[in-house]
């Protein structure tokens, strides 16, 4: 068999979120469409000994933690969309989704700690969970917020892909 | 000839994550530390880790591993003349009739230390598995893939299989990425990943599959790897994979030969993947002069390695009679309890339960317990 | 294998380039960087060949504890490459066999 037709893996266990499973609970779309500079989704379905999320957010948007194991929770009433928690989270499992960016565009903010960094204008595709070409993206800009070499990407997407795009590849 | 004898209060045995904090801990209470490391320069397992520590502040969360590894350094370098470090210094032996440690520097040289007071942090060893063809150059443990590309700059090869979906086969994986390596699959035999999630679904969505139920069935090539066998454990169905380094992350083993040749009372603990000396609530074990941190008291994480290092020097610390804030244990319990209270923990916690079975570990003073 | 000329974390500071050989043959290397480290960047993977079935062997533990990647180096057997650092001029061998050392080498060397 080719190492191209390599089969297909049970999804959740090894590290896709799908549908079913909690940790990327949705932001109200009342609330999530009309919210300009977008609202945190943090995919994060696991207890693990982790807090910068919430010790990171500057509007105390991600619930402060009782016990360090806890799984994150977003208040949406105080969701900046400043995306820090984007640049801060040691698992890149923070992402900004800003429904208001356009008409038929929104604009995904998400970590990025590959080569090349893209710039600002380029063309990127957008992938998903599993790395799979979602769609076309335009960078809008690039930031490292904690300049810690994590670059926070801003890209403008389609608003279809915009539950499915966690990920970009730069092309040439 | 008759080698030097090199005076020390605490010996540490071990310059990674344990073993310096330990060092750190007891130098800042007083006592004069000789850090003896294997490698070429301290720092252990912190300096090849270029993604962020989770956990909490206190232990770094959010900083990168080897950036941990300079704070502690830039920590221990604030009582400088307290601290001796010696680095490619391989202990050769402990011979506890009469407490001293036999090292090797290099290839060549060798001293003799007589210290009051020792700490193991010997950190582990990677496990290998059987499989036809193991031996072939390219096939190469995980820390030292890590090692060649992370501290030394040199690309392990061109496209990568890994053997391993716990933290570290999915955390090199992403750093073999970040190299501009390719990783053509990770192997993972159980039905889930051993890793944190969140590590896997970083190098999901970069494409590399994750085959779950999947082994290695052997390496191909004549002198070097060429590429490889991979095996469904589910259906049995065989198929080639193309790569030309294999990378195996299948777990890592306690360095315990020291602690054996110091005549601790070791078990056979599975959940904390091998044999591990029995000690008390501050890493002592039961020879009186030895205590235990990190990976070689049990396979955990840096975070709680770093915090048994500071239990580990400050009790042995305040055993030579050095003046220490108690209520310090405290804090580093609180911590050990919190990183080690979640559910990824519950073998760590089954496994200290066992270390624990005579009643050693928790409520024990710094005076011993025999 | 090359060099990891760039990084998107790491910075790499390759300075300290000097000579040595691999069984005869003109190579470079940094100084101070384990002899290992240096053969896998000029394309080096296979150090040693076993005794009784004669097995390729190169890198594996990097920490001086397998074995594998045993070297004669300077004339001298058994020299762990993935620990030993490398120096100018260092005359690296592949090993084969178990490697020995004769009583008067020895002495000429102290």
């Amino acid at each position: 068999m080719a190492s191209s037709n390599l089969p297909v893996d049970r999804s959740f266990e090894s590290g896709v979120l799908n549908g079913e499973c909690p940790g990327a609970v949705l932001p109200p779309e009342c609330l999530w469409k009309k919210k300009k500079n977008g609202f945190a989704l943090i995919e994060c379905p696991q207890r693990i000994p982790c807090n910068p999320c919430a010790t990171s957010c500057p509007a105390g948007a991600v619930r402060p933690f009782a016990d360090i194991n806890d799984v994150p929770r977003v208040d949406y009433e105080k969701c900046t969309g400043c995306a820090l928690c984007v640049a801060a989270c040691p698992g890149l499992a923070c992402f900004v989704v800003d429904l208001t960016y356009g008409e038929d565009l929104a604009l995904v903010k998400l970590p990025y700690e590959m080569l090349p960094v893209p710039s600002a204008g380029d063309e990127v595709d957008c992938v998903d969970r599993t790395g799979g070409v979602a769609g076309r993206g335009s960078v809008v800009g690039v930031s490292e917020p904690l300049k810690d070499h994590t670059r926070v990407v801003s890209v403008s997407v389609k608003k279809d892909i915009v539950s499915d795009v966690r990920a970009i590849r730069t092309v040439n | 000839m008759n080698p030097a004898v090199r005076e020390a209060e605490i010996l540490v045995v071990g310059g990674g994550a344990a073993g310096l904090c330990a060092a750190a801990e007891a130098a800042v209470a007083g006592a004069r530390v000789l850090v003896l490391e294997s490698d070429l320069h301290l720092g252990g397992q912190l300096v090849k880790q270029t993604h962020k520590f989770f956990g909490s502040k206190d232990e770094f969360a959010g900083t990168r591993g080897f950036k941990i590894a300079g704070k502690i350094l830039d920590e221990m370098a604030s009582c400088k003349d307290k601290i001796e470090t010696v680095t490619n210094a391989n202990v050769m032996g402990y011979y506890p009739e009469d407490g001293v440690v036999t090292v090797m520097v290099g290839e060549d040289e060798y001293f003799k230390v007589k210290p009051a007071r020792i700490v193991m942090a010997t950190g582990a060893q990677e496990r290998l598995i059987a499989f036809p063809n193991n031996d072939l150059p390219g096939v190469y443990g995980a820390g030292a893939v890590q090692t060649l590309m992370n501290v030394y700059g040199v690309s392990p090869g061109d496209r990568v299989l890994m053997v391993g979906a716990g933290n570290i086969g999915l955390i090199v994986s992403y750093q073999l990425m970040q190299a501009g390596v390719q990783v053509a699959a990770i192997l993972e035999a159980m039905p889930n990943i051993g890793g944190y999630w969140v590590h896997a679904a970083k190098i999901r969505r970069l494409g590399v599959p994750i085959l779950l139920r999947h082994t290695i069935k052997a390496a191909l090539g004549d002198v070097v790897v060429e590429g490889a066998i991979v095996r469904s454990l589910a259906n049995g169905e065989t198929f080639k994979i193309d790569c030309d380094i294999i990378c195996l992350a299948v777990g890592l083993s306690p360095t315990a030969e020291i602690l054996w040749q110091a005549g601790c009372e070791m078990k056979y603990v599975p959940e904390l993947c091998g044999y591990v000396p029995i000690r008390n609530a501050r890493q002592r074990t039961t020879n009186d002069d030895v205590w235990v941190a990190g990976d070689a008291a049990g396979i955990e994480e840096a975070s709680s390695a770093m915090v048994e290092g500071r239990i580990a020097g400050l009790d042995a610390a305040a055993s030579l009679g050095y003046e220490i804030d108690e209520s310090r244990f405290g804090v580093y319990e609180e911590r050990l309890k919190a990183l080690r209270s979640g559910e990824t923990a519950s073998r760590i916690r089954a496994g200290l339960a066992r270390v624990s079975a005579n009643g050693f570990l928790g409520g024990m003073t710094s005076d011993g317990f025999q | 294998m090359p060099l990891i000329e760039r990084h998107p974390i790491l910075d790499f500071k390759h300075d300290g380039k000097v000579e040595f050989t691999f069984d005869g043959k003109a190579m470079e290397g940094f100084e101070g960087e384990p002899i290992a480290a240096a053969l896998h960047s000029n394309g080096v993977k296979i150090y040693r060949e076993t005794p009784e079935m004669k097995r390729p062997r190169g890198f594996f533990c990097a920490i001086g504890k397998c074995s594998s990647c045993f070297m004669v180096v300077d004339g001298v057997p058994n020299v762990r490459t993935c620990v030993t650092p490398l120096r100018r001029g260092m005359a690296v061998l592949t090993q084969r066999g178990r490697g020995s050392v004769s009583i008067a080498e020895g002495e000429a060397r102290r």
